[in-house]
């Protein structure tokens, strides 16, 4: 009873906060005057904040800031252990700093290597921290593009990349970022410098205490779909999530963000039914996903779990098990991944439900910016197929959904599934995903699978006894994750273009009206239909078999 | 200077110094500022780690940081309230936080490492010998290892059965039953490849609620957790009373003491702060000296001798 109380609580303060947080991110992320100190900025950097680009030019500076971020993150990495504030750690060799690098530069976060042991403070703040707040600003640049696509008539300008991505740090994560940390350091994350200390243990033993910019780092990474943590066991270590109410605190800064992002796009559209439908959405789709998990969690399937009397194992006593469930529905539906418990010890299908709410597409609610865009594409093949049911031209929000804009949906929802069965299975053929697991039997298939399904979504929550701390997985998975974030993305960028060019459609009475209970039944279908299709086979040999067998 | 270049490589020269300028601003002068801000009384304390002093006035770790209250061996001090299972280095290491990462199908076990059942098993046991009740469970061999068979059959998975094998009880151990579907069971000999067995996890007639709660043979996923469930503590509390010469009542009141329950009545889930509370213990309830079994330095200086 108490766990769905505090799931309700969870989604009831999320859903109130996110009507301010999304009126706000409308007002100040979409035209609108420069602040004087942003002004300075663009002067120093030479942005000229006015002039507006095409989706091509967008893109081009998307990327351009995208390899000059891998690059500042290798160097960093590589370099540590000459640079300040190692607090005692080597650098990384190439293929794991590579890995690291293109791994928060994507929002994905996948580590392959313990936090503790690894990174130093300089490489937490000054790296990892500084593409937490960038990666999840790309994503709602991308978002906003894509509105302006849906808004704007017969024009090629989309907005300025430099204009919007300063604009989100600064306007909106930063004082998120500011007031999360202040409160989770109430609760007891740790904020200091030092380099730990070792103490005495009350049995007489020795224990090492470390020290890290913990706090400032934690609000980060959940709100920015990031996930990765300064320790080895992310939201789960008492340092980073010390109560239970942390906790609570911990699952709404990761569902907050890409739920605003929803009522900003109903405010930009001007339209705040559209939003309310596309949050209704991702509410089913979320809350069947944790009534599965939750069912799943507590129906004792499996051997051990049953010898246990429940899936205690890898859960903290503080949170439990339907706190840690929740956490996990919530990590890997908005594309955190971030983890306050073991995944790989969830029940065989609780282990399921958290790799099938990757594979919707990350929309429920999805990453920070890329749930938005990943939902309205959604929403575009619904309108397309509800469309074609009814005989009239596909339109939404009064733009024709014809062969060369469904020609970028279709690319868009291809290209991840595409990516994670080759790559899966590229990693099996090659004997190289069999040596990585870490259970045996289809266990160890889940854990690979959901490894290139968190991989290539930007997730980068894992089944963690998958050892991805080898050369070739480094490897592959660097292609995944640049193949699974910036392809989907340059689709959205052509769309918005071929979009904004269109002139406005008139409203008939044939038109499919994207809203209502049909069509919220319609879009839901879509997303759970495409998921099905996609991934149904690598889910019944993963974790329906070891489930079920 | 920039509308010379051509547009692909102007951007890239923005794209240097924004990531310099973010650099500096999101990751240097943020968190810096959150550093100072935690420097603030009431804020202090918890952002350094939230320390705690031993009863003897000495720093002594964390009040959110798990400890062993074992000796050297490994074994149970038994005048503390013993922590949960952990996979932290080799055990509430504060610097290699881990879990386990086995599944909830990990139960035969492997050369270097037992599976997840026969770990569950095993501290079952131990834990109901130390506290004196039934440490037995569904799936566990009176032995303490997971009651898993290993049945060969005529036609790989169909057919009669041909030969039946213990997966986890390692010769000479006499198998937790003697035949399954009329077929003698052997122990496991160690180094023979059972691969091509069907594995059969069987159930047994383990209660359904053990004596030994869920917590105290599972581990956590920081390896760091410094609870026990409250049912956990009430299993242990006539032991550490009896070691320490106290009233049962009086350690339950500590333990209530340091009992914490759900956050606003329905977050998370009740737990005892077995730091906190074993430090309560020696600060007010200190065992008599012939039965502490802490090492002290004569002790150790005589196992190196060993």
């Amino acid at each position: 009873m108490a766990a769905w109380i505090q799931a309700s609580l969870v989604l009831a303060v999320v859903v109130g906060l996110h009507v301010p947080l999304g009126d706000y991110m409308a007002r100040v992320l979409d035209g609108g005057r420069h602040w004087r100190a942003e002004k300075a900025v663009y002067r120093v950097c030479g942005i000229a904040p006015d002039k507006e680009q095409s989706w091509r030019h967008y893109l081009t500076a998307l990327l351009a800031f995208t390899v000059m971020s891998i690059a500042a993150l290798f160097a960093l990495f590589s370099l540590q252990d000459k640079l300040p504030w190692s607090t005692g750690h080597e650098g990384m060799p190439w293929r794991l700093a590579l890995h690291t690098a293109v791994s928060f530069t994507t929002n994905t976060s996948w580590q392959n290597y313990a936090g503790e042991s690894t990174t130093g403070h300089l490489a937490v703040m000054a790296g990892l921290g500084v593409q937490a707040f960038a990666s999840a600003a790309v994503g709602i640049c991308v978002a906003l593009v894509l509105i302006r696509g849906l808004t704007r008539r017969s024009t090629e300008d989309l907005g300025n990349f430099w204009v919007d991505l300063l604009r989100t740090i600064f306007r909106v994560l930063v004082p998120i970022a500011v007031v999360g940390g202040l409160i989770l350091m109430a609760g007891g994350v740790i904020q200091s410098l030092g380099g730990g200390h070792t103490v005495d243990t009350v049995a007489g033993a020795k224990q090492t205490l470390l020290d890290g910019p913990v706090a400032s780092w934690e609000p980060v990474k959940l709100f920015s779909g990031d996930g990765g943590g300064v320790f080895n066991a992310s939201s789960a270590h008492p340092f980073e999530n010390p109560t239970a109410w942390t906790n609570a605190f911990e699952i709404v800064l990761m569902l907050l963000v890409p739920m605003a992002c929803i009522r900003m796009f109903g405010r930009l559209i001007g339209s705040l039914k559209q939003s309310w439908t596309l949050l209704t959405v991702v509410g089913i789709l979320f809350g069947l996903l944790l009534a599965a998990g939750s069912f799943a969690q507590s129906a004792h399937t499996g051997t051990v779990t049953e010898a246990i009397g429940g899936p205690h194992e890898g859960t903290e006593t503080r949170i439990g098990v339907p706190g840690s469930t929740l956490f996990g529905v919530a990590a890997t539906g908005s594309a955190d991944g971030a983890a306050n418990s073991a995944y790989d010890s969830f029940s065989s299908l609780g282990g399921g439900v958290l790799l099938s709410a990757m594979m919707l597409g990350e929309v429920a609610p999805g990453g920070t910016g890329s749930g938005l865009y990943g939902l309205i594409v959604v929403v575009l093949v619904a309108v397309f197929v509800g469309g074609l049911m009814v005989g009239r031209t596909p339109e939404y929000l009064r733009k024709r959904i014809g062969y060369a804009e469904m020609r970028w949906v279709v690319s868009y929802a291809l290209i991840p599934p595409t990516v994670i069965l080759v790559c899966t299975g590229f990693a099996l053929a090659t004997g190289n995903g069999q040596s990585s697991m870490g259970n045996p039997g289809a266990h160890g298939l889940t854990e690979l699978i959901y490894a290139y399904t968190s991989n290539t979504n930007s997730n980068g929550s894992s089944m963690a006894g998958f050892n991805g701390a080898t050369d070739f997985h480094n490897q592959l998975m660097v292609c995944a994750m640049l193949a699974g974030r910036y392809l989907p993305m340059a689709c959205v960028l052509a769309l918005a273009g071929r979009l904004a060019k269109q002139q406005p459609g008139v409203v008939t009475v044939g038109t499919l009206r994207a809203q209502g209970p049909n069509f919220v039944v319609l879009a839901t279908a879509a997303s759970v239909i495409l998921a099905l299709l996609n991934f149904l086979p690598a889910l019944s040999l993963g974790a329906v078999a070891d489930g079920l067998l | 200077m920039n509308h010379r270049l051509p547009p692909w490589l102007a951007q890239n020269t923005v794209a240097i110094r924004v990531v310099l300028l973010l650099t500096l601003l999101v990751g240097l002068a943020y968190p810096l500022v959150m550093t100072a801000a935690a420097q603030v009384p009431g804020l202090r304390g918890k952002a350094e780690g939230s320390r705690v002093t031993g009863a003897d006035g000495k720093d002594a770790g964390s009040s959110l940081i798990g400890q062993s209250f074992t000796d050297s061996k490994g074994k149970p001090i038994k005048k503390y309230f013993q922590s949960r299972p952990s996979n932290a280095g080799t055990g509430y290491d504060g610097a290699a936080s881990a879990a386990g990462n086995q599944g909830p199908e990990s139960v035969v076990d492997a050369k270097d490492k037992p599976s997840l059942l026969t770990l569950v098993c095993g501290r079952s046991k131990a834990v109901g010998d130390l506290e004196g009740v039934d440490g037995a469970r569904r799936f566990c061999t009176p032995d303490g290892v997971g009651a898993v068979l290993g049945v060969f059959r005529e036609d790989g998975t169909t057919g009669r059965v041909t030969r039946v094998v213990s997966l986890n009880q390692a010769c000479p151990a006499k198998p937790f039953v003697a035949t399954y579907k009329g077929v003698d069971v052997e122990c496991a000999k160690s180094g023979a490849d059972y691969g091509r067995a069907n594995t059969v996890p069987v159930r047994g007639d383990g209660p359904a609620n053990p004596k030994v709660p869920a917590d105290a043979v599972t581990a956590s996923a920081s390896g760091l957790d410094p609870h026990i469930s409250p049912a956990y503590a009430k299993l242990q509390t006539a032991r550490v009373a009896r070691e320490r010469n106290a009233d049962e009542s009086a350690v339950r009141k500590l333990i209530s003491k340091y009992t914490t329950g759900r956050s606003l009545g329905v977050l998370g889930e009740p737990g005892v702060n077995v730091v906190l509370l074993n430090i309560a213990l020696d600060r007010e309830h200190p065992a008599p000296k012939s039965s502490s079994s802490k090492p002290s330095q004569a002790s150790k200086s005589s196992q190196q001798g060993a």
